[in-house]
């Protein structure tokens, strides 16, 4: 049942790096992942790949299919033609470190810039009271794995190495969006800051972020664009800006 | 190489492991001063822990306020058959609640009850809805949460010190191949990182292992790469010991088509919101299995185990609840008699039982899991799904109450590597709550050891030398086997031999095979450079899962009795006598040995939460009798 399929798989390091061509068996229900990994046991031991889960719940895998970001455990081989020639290549937006891993430290680093959650003073422990309602909206934002493939593919960082210092990024911009509508948090400003210090306002709404995302979480519909809305409100109208971080459930839709 | 080109980093404390043992450990540790470093093979957020889907056990009665920590206890105790070291299982079942709402303090969003409490659910073995979730992502709700408050100390940092990662540093994707000794004490660990196979080193008067399980030792199993049990084999080389090494645990669902997701979990979620086990002949088969000691607490007829998902007051549980290892057996058993599905499973369906949107919404990753990777709508169709290997209950023996590594002073343990907690047997969601409770335990036994006011040994360059020459072994030799080949063959053997259901004559032969395999081990030759080579990151983690799959093999083949993840068909009862030992394994030359101790004897006052009944099933009639002397 196993067909023969062709990749062409980029291989190197920060220096330099060409493709090469491999035949490989591919077997029923399989994904790119384990196709890669077969050529790494039978032909190339030192194929250079990150994974963990297989399950598509930890965001490791991340590489570029075809030109497109994807998790490689969930891109299914099926869904290739039975001829095609599968490119498989690292992230682009980050610099390589060996064949298809990319050193995506950006991202934590700009994780480090995002103030913290900052719950109420004197809240005791089992004393928070929330409602599942209003935990929903944050909770869409939590399910982000980090696979920084929404990071990979806007455009505003990707060929544009410059932006980089003064550009959060999609997944960061949830982050914020998520602990300015987390209903506890105390933080104010979390909106302006987005705008003023994570580089909201170079977004242009593009949605090519919400497109990659394999949790499918609505990044620009139901993060970036609601708080982009706000910071316009809030810019004209300083009481309504107070008002609504006194009333935190209406969040911010 | 000489010592002054290694990178060198001097700690007070070093973590290895990044999963919710690890984090917690770490955040007891700097919280109280100390300069802690986070050593991690995979990138920051993506420890197995990650993973973990139905969620965290915590006695807070958020749904039945009739749980408290007694019951939990009671549990925990059963699930494990009794053997767990009683002590961890009373502070695990104390703590909990308080590491949960801790979570909730650090910003984790659990899902909430109509009073908007965190909510809670029903899992096997537990008898009060207990396991607070988030839908069935709780490991990245828990991972999330204990990164995000690293984070937030990290902060502190950077605005007192101008340097956020002056006392609290992760060092992400270094494997750690030694824990360094002097004296018989740590000093240290040594390893590499795995981007540039660059050696480093980090001296600690105190180490904490939190490296996780063991699952990539055997073929069909729900773990990740990281599997590969190398906080045992540290430890065990460090001087320390391993217990209770046959329990493991084999998680009845896991996927078993297609063959490319064969292993991976199906959460226990899915039979706690509804769903049952049927055989090819459409059978509910689990009414069939419930033994002799559980009769009394599962429902022997449909329809009350249906009544029981609205009232569970006045209806006993269904039996696709019963404690994993039963289950287990049970889908091993229908399958071995011709009643299994097309693919060597039996059914498990959720579609006929619940509204398609109420699926999507309570088990969407599972949804979205079967859709993805096997085309399969989960709620139109059943699933397919048999046994996957999904958690060591077996371990690094530890002081209940500080995480210390019996015999290793500076070592400490903590989360699934550390042995005793789950006795033969871990309930789901008994897991998450064992990492922050232990975890949090392990760093302030750290900082207890730091501040005793002993004097710690120095490290010496002898031990670095030799740390280093083990590492490049595998580049110097030549001709020898590539280590892919090896480890397919180890995956063969233990799961054939020293699966689900063991017996002697298989045990005697896995042993025989694994010394076949140390000795090739020895020989494994890396081909390629130092740069990110998995070639040479799996020649190390070979010899890790060699050491552990020789332990289960070694206590499995001397357990002479059935008991939670340990069934052996020649001797397929549970035996009191058995409940009162230990098989402890420790290194013995090159290889390993294991030794029968006796096991600890619960506190009257413990003993005295259970129905002497109950005990009966489990005790000799002299231990009921001390244990029943005076208190009653
Ligand atoms: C699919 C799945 C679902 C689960 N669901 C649940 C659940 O719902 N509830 C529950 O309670 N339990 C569940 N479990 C079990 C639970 O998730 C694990 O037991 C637990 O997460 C282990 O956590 P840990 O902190 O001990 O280690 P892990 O999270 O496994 O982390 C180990 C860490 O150690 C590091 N490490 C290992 N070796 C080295 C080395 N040599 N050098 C450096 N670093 C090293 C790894 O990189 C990693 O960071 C589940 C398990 C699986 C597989
Ligand atoms: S919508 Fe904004 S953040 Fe998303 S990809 Fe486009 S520019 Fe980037
Ligand atoms: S938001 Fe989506 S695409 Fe971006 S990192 Fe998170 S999971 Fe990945
Ligand atoms: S390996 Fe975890 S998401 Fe692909």
């Amino acid at each position: 049942m196993g067909r023969q399929v062709k990749l062409r798989i980029w291989r190197g390091n920060k220096e330099n790096g060409d493709f090469q061509n491999v035949n490989v068996e591919a077997n029923e229900g399989e994904v790119v992942l384990d196709v890669i990994h077969r050529v790494q046991a039978t032909q190339m031991p030192d194929l250079a790949v990150r994974w963990n889960c297989k399950a598509g719940k930890c965001g490791s895998c991340s590489m570029e299919i075809n030109g497109k970001p994807r998790l490689a455990c969930m891109t299914r081989m099926n869904t290739f033609e039975e001829d095609e020639t599968i490119t498989v290549t690292p992230l682009r937006a980050f610099p390589v470190i060996r064949d298809l891993v990319t050193d995506v430290s950006f991202n934590y680093k700009k994780a480090l810039e995002i103030p913290a959650y900052s719950p109420p003073a004197n809240l005791g422990p089992g004393e928070a009271r929330m409602e599942q309602i209003d935990v929903e909206r944050s909770q869409e934002f939590r399910k982000c794995i980090e696979c920084f493939l929404c990071q990979d593919t806007c455009h505003v960082i990707r060929d544009h190495e410059e932006n980089k210092k003064s550009f959060a990024g999609p997944r960061f911009f949830i982050r914020i969006a998520e602990l300015d509508m987390h209903p506890l948090d105390t933080l104010r400003n979390r909106k302006r800051t987005a705008q003023e210090e994570h580089g909201l306002g170079m977004c242009n709404i593009t949605k090519c972020c919400t497109e990659v995302c394999p949790e499918h979480i609505r990044i620009t519909d139901n993060a970036i664009i609601p708080m982009k809305e706000r910071v316009v409100d809030q810019k004209y109208d300083p009481i309504r800006w107070l008002g609504s971080k006194i009333s935190k459930r209406e969040g911010i839709s | 190489m000489t010592n002054t080109d290694i990178e060198r980093y001097s700690y007070d404390v070093v973590v290895i492991g990044a999963g919710g043992a690890g984090l917690r450990a770490a955040v007891e540790a700097r919280e109280a001063g100390f300069r802690v470093a986070i050593i991690c093979k995979s990138l920051f957020g993506k420890a197995h822990t990650v993973m973990a889907e139905g969620g965290i056990a915590a006695a807070m009665g958020n749904v039945n306020s009739s749980d408290n920590w007694q019951v939990h206890f009671r549990d925990t105790m059963r699930g494990g058959k009794f053997i767990n070291n009683w002590r961890m299982a009373e502070l695990h079942a104390k703590e909990s609640p308080e590491r949960v709402w801790e979570l909730e303090m650090w910003g984790a969003l659990f899902d909430r009850t109509k009073e908007g409490k965190i909510s809670q659910r029903n899992f096997g073995g537990h008898e009060y809805p207990r396991l607070a979730h988030v839908g069935d992502r709780t490991g990245l709700e828990l991972i999330r949460t204990m990164q995000q408050h690293i984070v937030a100390l990290q902060q502190k940092d950077a605005k007192e010190y101008g340097d956020a990662e002056i006392n609290l540093k992760v060092f992400a994707e270094v494997t750690i191949t030694d824990v360094l000794i002097e004296n018989g004490a740590a000093t240290g660990v040594y390893g590499y990182r795995r981007e540039t196979g660059s050696e480093i080193l980090f001296e600690a008067p105190a180490v904490i292992l939190a490296t996780g399980g063991i699952g990539k030792s055997f073929k069909v199993t729900s773990n990740s790469w990281e599997g590969t049990g190398d906080g045992h084999a540290l430890a065990l080389r460090a001087g320390g010991k391993l217990i209770d090494m046959e329990f493991v645990q084999f998680h009845p669902t896991g996927m078993i088509w297609p063959p490319s997701v064969r292993g991976i979990l199906v959460t226990e979620s899915v039979r706690g919101d509804g769903g049952i086990l049927t055989n090819s002949e459409g059978k509910r088969f689990m009414f069939d299995y419930i033994p002799e000691i559980f009769k009394d607490k599962y429902a022997d007829t449909a329809e009350e185990a249906d009544r029981w998902y609205k009232d569970q007051a006045n209806n006993r549980r269904p039996p696709e609840l019963l404690p994993r290892d039963e289950v287990a057996r049970a889908i091993n058993s229908e399958v071995k008699a011709g009643r299994g599905s097309p693919h060597g499973g039996v059914y498990l369906d959720v579609s006929s039982r619940l509204p398609a949107e109420e699926i999507k919404r309570r088990l969407p990753s599972m949804w979205h899991q079967f859709k993805e990777l096997a085309d399969v709508d989960i709620t139109e169709v059943p699933m397919e799904v048999g046994p996957t290997c999904h958690y060591v209950m077996g371990g690094v023996q530890v002081d209940p109450d500080t995480a210390a590594a019996v015999g290793v002073p500076g070592l400490f343990a903590a989360g699934e590597v550390a042995g005793g907690m789950h006795g033969s047997n871990r309930l789901g969601g008994n897991s998450l709550s064992d990492l922050l409770v232990f975890g949090r335990r392990a760093g302030f036994g750290a900082v207890a050891y730091l501040k005793d006011g002993s004097t710690k040994p120095k490290l010496s360059d002898a031990i670095v030398a030799k740390a280093h020459a083990r590492l490049n072994a595998p580049f110097a030799r030549t001709g020898g086997e590539n280590p892919y080949t090896i480890h397919q063959e180890l995956q063969q053997t233990t799961n054939d031999l020293v699966g689900i259901i063991r017996i002697k004559s298989e045990l005697e032969a896995a042993l025989v095979k694994l010394q076949e395999f140390r000795t090739r081990i020895k020989n494994v030759t890396v081909t390629g450079g130092r740069e990110y080579n998995p070639g040479f990151h799996l020649a190390f983690d070979l010899e890790n899962m060699l050491i552990v799959s020789e332990c289960i093999a070694r206590s499995g083949l001397a357990r002479e009795e059935s008991r939670g993840g340990h069934t052996r068909e020649d001797f397929p009862k549970m035996d009191p006598k058995w409940r009162q030992i230990n098989l402890v394994c420790a290194a013995d030359g090159e290889g390993t040995s294991s030794t029968a101790k006796p096991a600890t004897m619960m506190s009257k006052e413990l003993a005295g939460l259970f129905d002497p009944d109950e005990l009966a099933k489990y005790f000799t009639d002299e231990e009921l009798a001390s244990v029943k002397g005076g208190s009653n």
